[in-house]
C-alpha cells in the first residue's frame, strides 16, 4: 500500500497525477509542470511536503547531542526560531542525509529531514543517543494513522504513540507574492510572521511558520496539525496559492542550485564533493562531530559546478561530461523554465574552470556545455 | 480527447497517417504526450535516413524524461516537421495535429503489411 499524506484527498480533487516517491503517492504536477514552475517565480505556488518527516528533539543534552550529530553547529543559533541546513555525517564523512534544523531553546529543537531517508535517518539518531539525556518524537503522519512514535532516551526513556492531533502535516507556500497570499489567507498569522527574517521560525498558536524553501523563492514552509491540513490547503488556494507538484519542486530546486539527497549526494560522497562545504562548521576545534576525522583525511577528488547547455537537448542525471582535466558525471540535469535552457548540477574532475567549455555526450552525441556556477536563478532573477 | 479514426497506432503509441501521394506522416499520440508531461526538445531524424519498422529513430524530451520514438513503418525519411521542433510544447497542444516526420516507403507490399499490423483507434484505446 503506497504511503498516503493528510493531504491526499486535496490532491485529488485538485485533479493532481499521482507518482510514487520512495513509497509515496505524491503529486507530480496538477496539470502543467512548466506553468507551475512559473508561478513559483512570478507569483505564488504551494506544495505538499507532509511525506518529508519532523522530529522534535527535547532535553537538557539536546545542544550537546546536535554539536555531535550534525556537521553544521547548532551553537551558532541563539535567536528563537533561527533554522540551519546541515549535513549528517556517517564515520566516514559521507552524507546520511541533508536536513533543517530550527532551534527554540537549548533544550528544544525540530529537525526535518527527508522523505526517503527517515526510516534510516531515525534509526542513526536513535543509536546515536545513548549517553545523552534527550528523546526525539517524529510527528508524521502516514495513511491517516498516527503512527508516530520513536525512542526516547536517557532518564525518562519511553516510547509513546501519538495522538491524531500530535502528528503534523507541511505545506511550503513559495514565491515572490507567497507571504502576501499567505497572510490574505490567515490574517492573524501577520503580526507574528512579518518580522521574521529568512531562515528563521515562528511558532504560531500550534502551527510553526518557517520562513525556508527549497526553490529559491521567498516564502514559508509551515508546519501545522494534520488534522488542519485540508481546510488550510483550501484557504490558501482560495487566496490565490497554485497547487505545485514534486515535478516544478524539482525543476525550481535545480534552478536555485540547491543538492538532492540521494541524487546530487550520498553515502558515498562527502560534503565536500557536494559543494556543501560551507555547511561544514569547523570553528570549534573542542567540537568532535560524527565523520570529522574522516572528512580532514578525505581529499575532495572532484568539484561540484553547474553546466549550461549550449546546443540544444536536455541534460539528464548520469550523462558522462567530457573535460581536459578527465570525465565528469552529470547528478541532475533538467530542461529550465526559466532560462529556457537545460542546465545541470554535475560532480567535475578538480581544476576545470567555472566559465570553462566541456562536452556531454547525450546518446550518440557530444554536445557543447559551459561550466558555471550551480546556482541559476535566484528570487525570480537569472543569474547566467 | 477522441482518437482520430483516420490513423493508425502502434503499441509504443505513435501515429500513423498514410497520404494521398504515397508518404506515410508519423506523429505521437494524445496518451503518449499526457504522459510526458511538458514537451520541451524533440530531436527527429535526418532527412535521408532509411529507418526499418519499429526501429527507434526520434526522441521526445518532457521536462521530466526522455523518451524514444519508433518508425511504425519502413522507408526513407523525407522531410521532419520543423515548426515542432521551434516549438515543442505544440506536441502537448494537439499531438495528432503536430506531425514529427515523414517516410516514403520504399516498397508498397511491405507497407500494405506494416500498416496491416498497426492498432485502428479502438483498438488502440483498448490497450490504455
Amino acid at each position: 500500500m503506497p504511503l498516503r499524506t493528510p493531504l491526499y484527498d486535496s490532491h485529488l480533487a485538485a485533479r493532481a497525477k499521482m507518482v510514487d516517491f520512495s513509497g509515496w503517492e505524491m503529486p507530480i504536477h496538477y496539470g502543467s509542470q512548466i506553468e507551475e514552475h512559473h508561478a513559483v517565480r512570478r507569483d505564488a505556488g504551494m506544495f505538499d511536503v507532509s511525506h518529508m518527516c519532523a522530529l522534535d528533539l527535547a532535553g537538557p543534552d539536546a545542544t550537546r547531542w546536535l554539536r555531535h550529530l550534525l556537521a553544521n553547529d547548532v551553537a551558532k543559533l541563539t535567536t528563537p526560531g533561527k533554522a540551519l541546513y546541515s549535513c549528517m555525517l556517517d564515520q566516514d564523512a559521507g552524507v546520511i542525509d541533508d536536513l533543517i534544523v530550527y532551534f527554540f531553546t537549548p533544550e528544544r529543537y525540530r529537525i526535518v529531514v527527508n522523505a526517503g531517508t527517515a526510516a534510516k535517518d531515525i534509526a542513526w539518531m536513535r543509536g546515536q543517543l545513548e549517553g545523552f539525556d534527550a528523546g526525539l518524537i517524529v510527528r508524521r503522519r502516514i495513511n491517516g494513522d498516527a503512527v508516530a512514535i520513536i525512542a526516547a532516551q536517557g532518564p525518562d526513556a519511553k516510547e509513546r504513540r501519538l495522538t491524531g492531533s500530535d502528528s503534523v502535516a507541511m505545506i511550503a507556500v513559495q514565491g515572490p507574492r507567497a507571504r502576501e497570499r499567505f497572510w490574505t489567507a490567515f490574517p492573524d498569522s501577520r503580526a507574528a510572521t512579518e518580522p521574521l527574517a529568512v531562515f528563521q521560525a515562528a511558532e504560531w498558536k500550534d502551527w510553526m511558520i518557517a520562513r525556508t524553501g527549497y526553490t529559491g523563492e521567498d516564502g514559508f514552509e509551515i508546519t501545522i496539525p494534520a488534522d488542519d491540513a485540508a481546510q488550510v490547503w483550501q484557504k490558501l488556494l482560495d487566496a490565490g496559492v497554485k497547487p505545485c507538484g514534486l515535478g516544478a519542486r524539482d525543476t525550481l530546486r535545480l534552478e536555485a542550485g540547491m543538492n538532492l539527497y540521494g541524487q546530487d549526494m550520498d553515502e558515498d560522497i562527502s560534503p565536500y564533493e557536494a559543494g556543501l562545504k560551507w555547511t561544514v562548521d569547523l570553528k570549534d576545534p573542542a567540537r568532535d562531530f560524527i565523520g570529522k576525522s574522516a572528512l580532514a583525511a578525505r581529499q575532495p577528488r572532484n568539484q561540484f559546478a553547474g553546466l549550461l547547455l549550449l546546443d540544444r537537448g536536455v541534460l539528464r542525471a548520469h550523462q558522462k561530461v567530457v573535460t581536459p582535466q578527465g570525465e565528469g558525471e552529470i547528478t541532475s540535469g533538467t530542461f529550465s523554465p526559466t532560462l529556457s535552457q537545460s542546465i545541470a548540477l554535475a560532480r567535475l574532475p578538480a581544476g576545470v574552470a567555472i566559465g570553462s567549455e566541456v562536452e556531454v555526450e547525450i546518446r550518440d552525441k557530444r554536445l557543447k556545455a559551459r561550466v558555471v556556477k550551480p546556482v541559476f536563478v535566484r528570487n525570480g532573477k537569472p543569474l547566467i | 480527447m477522441t482518437t482520430p479514426a483516420n490513423l493508425k497506432y502502434a503499441a509504443s503509441h505513435e501515429w500513423a497517417k498514410a497520404e494521398a501521394d504515397g508518404t506515410v506522416t508519423i506523429g505521437i499520440t494524445d496518451h503518449a504526450q499526457e504522459a510526458l508531461g511538458d514537451i520541451v526538445f524533440l530531436e527527429l531524424p535526418a532527412v535521408g535516413r532509411v529507418v526499418k519498422a519499429g526501429e527507434e529513430c526520434a526522441v521526445v524530451e518532457s521536462v521530466k524524461a526522455a523518451s524514444d520514438i519508433y518508425s511504425p513503418v519502413s522507408g526513407e525519411v523525407v522531410d521532419i516537421n520543423q515548426a515542432a521542433v521551434d516549438a515543442p510544447e505544440s506536441v502537448n497542444a494537439d499531438a495528432y495535429a503536430t506531425w514529427l516526420f515523414r517516410i516514403k516507403p520504399a516498397n508498397a507490399a511491405q507497407l500494405v503489411t506494416e500498416l496491416g499490423g498497426l492498432l485502428d483507434a479502438a483498438a488502440y484505446d483498448a490497450t490504455l
